[in-house]
């Protein structure tokens, strides 16, 4: 800000990097103490037998060997992961669509561009207590079109062990469906002019255009939208809590409720330390490779375009 | 709600500041009080403290795992409150293994807490020989509400007296096209129903080889697989909407008739009284089946995180006698819905149901400590992810079991 508004006279190279090194200092102990500093310590207490407190015994692997006998644990493992392949695709084939139809200079663009995203702005939570009342079978759509006359009409998804995880999918797709349609619609807002008018000249059917030269530019942004889409992934936690509270039964069980149960309800500091190192850890390998690959990326990128 | 509560105190606290120079006698107390009826009820602890000379602060945390949390930081933290609330179990008998609270024994031997106190509070906040909690009420978790008009519309009489009038009822109230057992399909609210089918069916012994002796044979018992058994049959009388529904949404279903029967906490006075229903004229409450149904203690206590500071010693032993005083005490329970620690107090301006459980707390025999003073906040969560795995899925009564023992052992 200040160099737009006065540009401060050009120090020398060697002494700007010396100050902006001091500058960093602070947010380098930030992350040492802050950031590295807890994780170290929640790994620590997930070897200890802590309770309610934190002890300072050693029992290796036991919190480990009991979180994974752990019927709970296993079953919301599983629910992360059907409800992470569900969500990020449905996410990102539903906003892309709705992005491409968004681009075809509809009237009322800016209306429609606030309805989709409108959800994104809600939080989880109240996102969950909406659905929570329209899927309920007693209350929303289905009691809805029965009294219209449908009486054999069935929507009880909410309510049904082995159905309970899509209706939550159902939820947060409608949430995030927006988000990932903005970031799409600046992608092919960003898709020059010049190769429309190509396409057009040659012939080519739109949805031929969108397939093979679009889709394949938009990556940049595909990158983007499932790295975000991921994140609320490994959170997720607010929409089951307000939507079924993990239930019916344990059926919609989800590692970070099982987290927050064991760290405050239970007293047991030590299975929920264990819990989160093994989340961390699930991230870091999923991460990893995309890391590398970026890396590999930009350091190619820098050989050919020089510094 | 509670920006209005702490408005009040403000200003009663302030003047109490004004009008005695007593402010070292200064007590923050952090509790999890913040509904309407909750908050009126904790006012009625602050003016207390106020008239016997102390300065309350207020600390309000929402929700309980939220102000459970906050109190075990700040004590790690070495920034304790001077008073914290828990639950009347074992929730904070880590932190007196860790040496981090205060005792109050002076208070206690000079009240005589040991001939007042009911026994499983006592047994609760009274560990090896020393008092380290002041217990503030008793709730009763397993009460049975009933709806009168559902009732009479169901041709039903009189309240059942064994388990077979009960599921008879039940019959009858599903015949007059009611929702026979109004149920909030959450895990805490299916094992607080399991726990009532344990005591009330099962009866106190067995309860107490379940819970205190976590005697694995029992659990395979025929006695137990009967109770296992009665309990998932509660499920043919619930209606499909239960899952994931609000204790309190269920009680309005016995509120507007169109349930029979909750089984719940007696918390649930405070939504009949928001809809101005009075009971034994509206509704009716029985604390279980027969005249000599036990009565499962639960409540609230405040304990004293550990400090060396003498004015802080002196504000706490201040807390532990006014909140304990017989004033407080009814003054306190009517807002809140549960019943005096003490049964030497006046009863005139309690209703029915406090009257009537009152009059059970002063039968020893019929007392029965909840699941959380005999077992771990740990082993009472494995517990309730079993209970409520067994509700919901096809499960039999034989692997539940099965389940039960492995937990009990954990």
């Amino acid at each position: 800000m200040q160099t737009l508004a006065s540009p401060a006279p050009r120090r020398r190279p060697r002494a700007r990097h010396w100050a902006a090194q001091l500058a960093l200092l602070p947010m380098a102990a930030t992350v040492l103490l802050a950031y590295l500093g807890t994780l170290a310590w929640s790994v620590r207490v997930s070897f200890s037998s802590s309770r309610s407190l934190p002890v300072d015994d050693f029992v290796g692997l036991a919190q480990y060997s009991r979180l994974f006998a752990s019927e709970r644990w296993l079953l919301s493992l599983q629910n992360l992961a059907l409800f992470g392949v569900l969500f990020i695709a449905a996410c990102l084939v539903l906003g892309f669509l709705l992005a491409v139809f968004i681009d075809q200079q509809v009237s009322g663009e800016g209306l429609l561009r606030t309805v989709f995203l409108y959800p994104y702005a809600m939080s989880f939570v109240a996102t969950g207590l909406v659905w929570q009342w329209l899927l309920n079978p007693e209350l929303g759509l289905q009691a809805g079109v029965r009294a219209l006359g449908w009486e054999q009409f069935g929507f009880d998804w909410i309510v049904s062990q082995d159905k309970v995880m899509y209706a939550i999918v159902l939820a947060a797709v409608w949430q995030a469906a927006g988000l990932v349609m903005a970031l799409m619609l600046a992608g092919l807002r960003g898709i020059d002019d010049s190769l429309w008018k190509a396409a057009r000249i040659d012939g080519i059917p739109r949805w031929r255009v969108y397939l093979s030269l679009v889709l394949p530019q938009l990556g940049p942004s595909f990158g983007t939208a499932a790295v975000l889409l991921s994140v609320s992934v490994v959170k997720l936690f607010d929409v089951v809590v307000a939507m079924t509270q993990g239930g019916p039964g344990v059926a919609s069980e989800v590692p970070a409720k099982f987290i927050m149960d064991h760290l405050f309800g239970r007293a047991n500091i030590g299975l929920a330390s264990a819990a989160s190192t093994v989340m961390l850890l699930t991230v870091l390998a999923l991460v990893a490779p995309w890391l590398y690959a970026r890396s590999r990326g930009a350091r190619l990128g820098g050989q050919e375009g020089g510094r | 709600m509670r920006t209005t509560t702490r408005l009040a105190l403000g200003t009663a606290l302030a003047c109490a500041a004004l009008s005695t120079a007593q402010a070292q006698v200064r007590a923050e107390v952090v509790h999890w009080w913040t509904s309407g009826g909750e908050s009126a009820a904790v006012k009625e602890l602050a003016l207390a403290y106020q008239a016997a000379g102390g300065t309350w602060v207020d600390n309000a945390v929402a929700g309980v795992e939220a102000a459970k949390a906050t109190a075990l930081n700040r004590i790690l933290g070495g920034s304790p409150p001077t008073a914290a609330q828990f639950n009347t179990s074992k929730q904070f008998h880590d932190l007196i293994d860790g040496g981090l609270l205060n005792t109050i024994d002076e208070v206690a031997q000079k009240n005589g807490w040991d001939r007042m106190l009911p026994a499983p509070i006592l047994n609760s906040v009274k560990i090896k020989g020393h008092y380290y909690a002041v217990p503030i009420n008793i709730h009763m978790p397993a009460w049975f509400w009933y709806s009168k008009p559902a009732f009479e519309k169901a041709g039903l009489k009189e309240e059942p007296q064994t388990p077979e009038q009960f599921f008879a009822a039940l019959d009858k109230l599903k015949a007059a096209g009611l929702v026979p057992l109004a149920l909030g399909g959450q895990a805490w609210q299916e094992k607080l129903t399991f726990d009532a089918v344990l005591a009330h069916f099962g009866g106190p012994e067995l309860y107490l080889k379940f819970y205190r002796d976590r005697d694995a044979r029992t659990v395979q018992s025929d006695a137990f697989k009967k109770v296992l058994l009665s309990f998932k049959r509660l499920r043919q009388y619930v209606d499909a909407g239960s899952a994931g529904r609000n204790w309190n949404d269920a009680t309005s279903m016995v509120i507007a008739g169109k349930a029979g029967l909750q089984i719940m906490g007696d918390w649930a006075k405070g939504e009949f009284q928001a809809a101005r229903q009075v009971a034994g004229k509206d509704y009716g409450c029985f604390p279980g089946l027969g005249p000599r149904a036990p009565y499962i203690v639960s409540g609230d206590v405040f304990v004293f995180p550990k400090t060396s500071d003498a004015a802080t010693i002196k504000a706490q032993q201040l807390l532990a006698t006014s909140m304990t005083a017989p004033a407080t005490q009814v003054a306190f329970n009517n807002r809140k819905g549960s019943i005096p620690i003490r049964t030497d107090v006046d009863a005139q301006a309690m209703d029915v149901c406090a009257r009537l459980g009152l009059q059970i707390m002063k039968d020893g025999s019929r007392h029965l400590p909840n699941p959380e003073m005999l077992v771990t906040p740990d082993v009472a969560g494995a517990i309730q992810d079993i209970v409520t795995k067994y509700w919901n899925t096809p499960q039999s009564a034989d692997d539940a079991a099965r389940a039960l023992a492995a937990a009990l052992q954990g």
